[in-house]
């Protein structure tokens, strides 16, 4: 009885075992199914999705504008203070005084990509790059600075 | 007090506190099998474990206190850093606290596209179980497997969320985008993939002896051991307590959609297994009463810029992967919380760890940690 026993146990383990070697076995002979990226080789042609996070980003059009006026609600939306606002005032044609920005001091370092700041925009003169690929040898180099020099904003945008 | 050579010196070696022949030994904070910095404190009499003791704080990040700074708009990305397997659950249940006290009306596509969300998370959060687990009983393939599917959900996520764990994609009112145009097709291709694949997981590790022989009749415990440990989630319902937020206090649209809520009465390791895998079958279930009929509409609600909740409390549940997650919030009638409470399933889940392993072998033990699903993070904070 106890032999019986023993040697169904053996049977059932041995043919459990083997329908879940079939079921590797499938794969090892149809390469095709495998999804796996070859990730650093394929930089080239890696497309990350258009909403990913990756970093905050300033776009600039080809006047070199951009469309933020300074007003730091991104800088009171952000949890982790990442961003520095610095204002400056500029004075229009009619001689008045206008708040401009200044440097967008942008610190990677501190950011969680929660996309807060992009949100709280009103202008969206800000967005989520897709770049995540971040690693630098010193720390400074990822605080930023995000508008270019002598970019000024928009005509229009208030 | 101890110093750090007599601590060292007392739970490695056999002591001699009139405890002969006990031996203590220390697995973690820095162990593969514990998935995370979790610290258990072993005592053996011979092979059989007599206590089991997690010692906690390793990961602490006091998340919590962290969140009586921020505003009520902030506060709620910290909390995908606690159970990051459930992120759009923790989001989901602390913008259901907002709204509930600005009694904000979400609207009903913020709602349908919420609750597919919750769904898609947990058939994420299940297969990086199921795959974990398989592993940390010495299969290796399972994981793989696993991780293929996920990784199409992590796709879908990334492609409307913007990240692939941390999404912070439920904000006070709604959703904080809507949902990519691709999106619908994606999820329908998914549970198709999903429902050729899910026969698989039976084939390679459900119906294979092996395992099941070291799942069946192990890490008992019983219903009323479950409700006096206030276990929550698939460890709960594996002991046959019906415990679903989804069914007993529903959310957005939990009420309009048909699903089961899984039991098994066993209340051993394979109980818990069978309760996920079932569970996965119940989630594809209500994402395909939901896909097609996303309603037309606003995917948020037109909320203040700065959010001020009234003087008082509030409290909302709801479901995740691992079981009931609870958000109390305190609130002085400021832009900031008073007091914030996380009410974990992972923290309770954990307690009941000591009842289950006492008598039992120490080979069994990872089998046991890994049917409770534990995300450290989650007990931690
Ligand atoms: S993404 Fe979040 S953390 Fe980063 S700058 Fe914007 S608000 Fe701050
Ligand atoms: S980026 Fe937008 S929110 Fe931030 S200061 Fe400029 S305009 Fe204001």
């Amino acid at each position: 009885m106890f032999i019986k026993e023993y040697l169904t146990d053996i049977y059932k383990g041995t043919k459990s075992l083997l329908t879940g070697m079939k079921r590797t076995g499938y794969y090892f002979v149809r390469p095709r199914e495998i999804i796996t990226e070859q990730y650093p080789d394929n930089r080239e042609t890696l497309v990350m999705a258009e909403r990913f996070r990756g970093e905050v980003v300033m776009p600039h059009d080809a006047n070199n504008e951009h469309a933020c006026t300074g007003c730091t609600a991104c800088e009171l939306a952000c949890p982790n203070a990442t961003i520095k606002i610095i204002t400056k005032f500029d004075i229009t044609p009619e001689g008045k005084k206008k708040k401009a920005l200044d440097t967008f001091v942008y610190h990677l370092e501190l950011c969680t990509m929660c996309g807060l700041c992009v949100e709280a925009c009103p202008t969206a003169a800000i967005k989520m790059g897709q770049n995540f690929e971040h690693s630098v040898y010193d720390r400074s180099q990822l605080t930023k600075k995000l508008n270019n020099p002598g970019s000024k904003i928009r005509e229009g945008v208030e | 007090m101890y110093t750090e050579t007599q601590i060292i010196k007392d739970t490695t070696q056999f002591s001699s506190n009139g405890h002969e022949g006990e031996l203590v030994i220390n697995v973690g904070p820095q162990h593969p099998a514990t998935h995370g910095v979790l610290h258990l404190v072993i005592t053996l009499n011979g092979e059989t474990i007599k206590k089991v003791e997690p010692h906690l704080g390793y990961i602490h990040r006091s998340i919590e206190k962290m969140c009586e700074s921020l505003t009520y708009r902030q506060f709620i990305y910290v909390t995908s850093r606690m159970d990051y397997l459930s992120a759009h659950m923790n989001n989901h249940a602390c913008a259901m606290t907002v709204e509930k006290g600005l009694q904000i009306e979400v609207p009903p596509r913020a709602q349908y596209i919420r609750v597919i969300m919750d769904e898609l998370t947990r058939i994420a959060s299940h297969e990086l179980w199921w795959g974990a687990m398989a592993m940390d009983l010495g299969a290796f393939t399972p994981f793989f497997y696993a991780f293929r599917e996920r990784e199409t959900i992590n796709d879908i996520m990334e492609e409307t969320c913007g990240a692939r764990l941390t999404m912070n994609y439920m904000v006070p009112g709604g959703v904080m985008a809507d949902i990519h145009p691709l999106f619908q097709q994606k999820v329908k291709d998914f549970i198709k993939l999903f429902k050729s694949k899910i026969d698989e997981y039976d084939e390679l590790v459900t119906g294979n002896i092996i395992f099941q022989n070291r799942m069946k009749g192990v890490g008992l415990l019983s219903k009323e051991d479950a409700i006096s440990y206030g276990c929550s989630g698939p460890v709960a319902r594996g002991s046959g307590v019906s415990c679903d937020i989804r069914k007993l206090y529903p959310y957005e649209v939990y009420d309009k959609v048909a699903f089961d809520e899984v039991l098994e009465n066993e209340g051993d390791s394979f109980a818990r297994y069978m309760v996920r895998v079932r569970e996965m079958h119940q989630s594809i279930r209500i994402i395909e009463q939901l896909i097609d009929n996303i309603p037309e509409g606003d995917f948020q609600a037109k909320t203040k810029a700065v959010l001020k909740l009234p003087k008082g409390e509030f409290y909302t549940r709801v479901e995740t992967a691992r079981g009931e997650l609870g958000v109390y919030i305190v609130s002085e009638g400021g832009t900031t919380p008073y007091r914030i409470k996380f009410r974990s399933p992972g923290f309770s889940n954990l307690s009941a760890l000591d009842h289950m392993a006492r008598g039992s072998k120490i080979g069994d033990l990872m089998a046991m940690m890994g049917t409770l699903d534990l995300v450290i993070p989650d007990i931690d904070r």
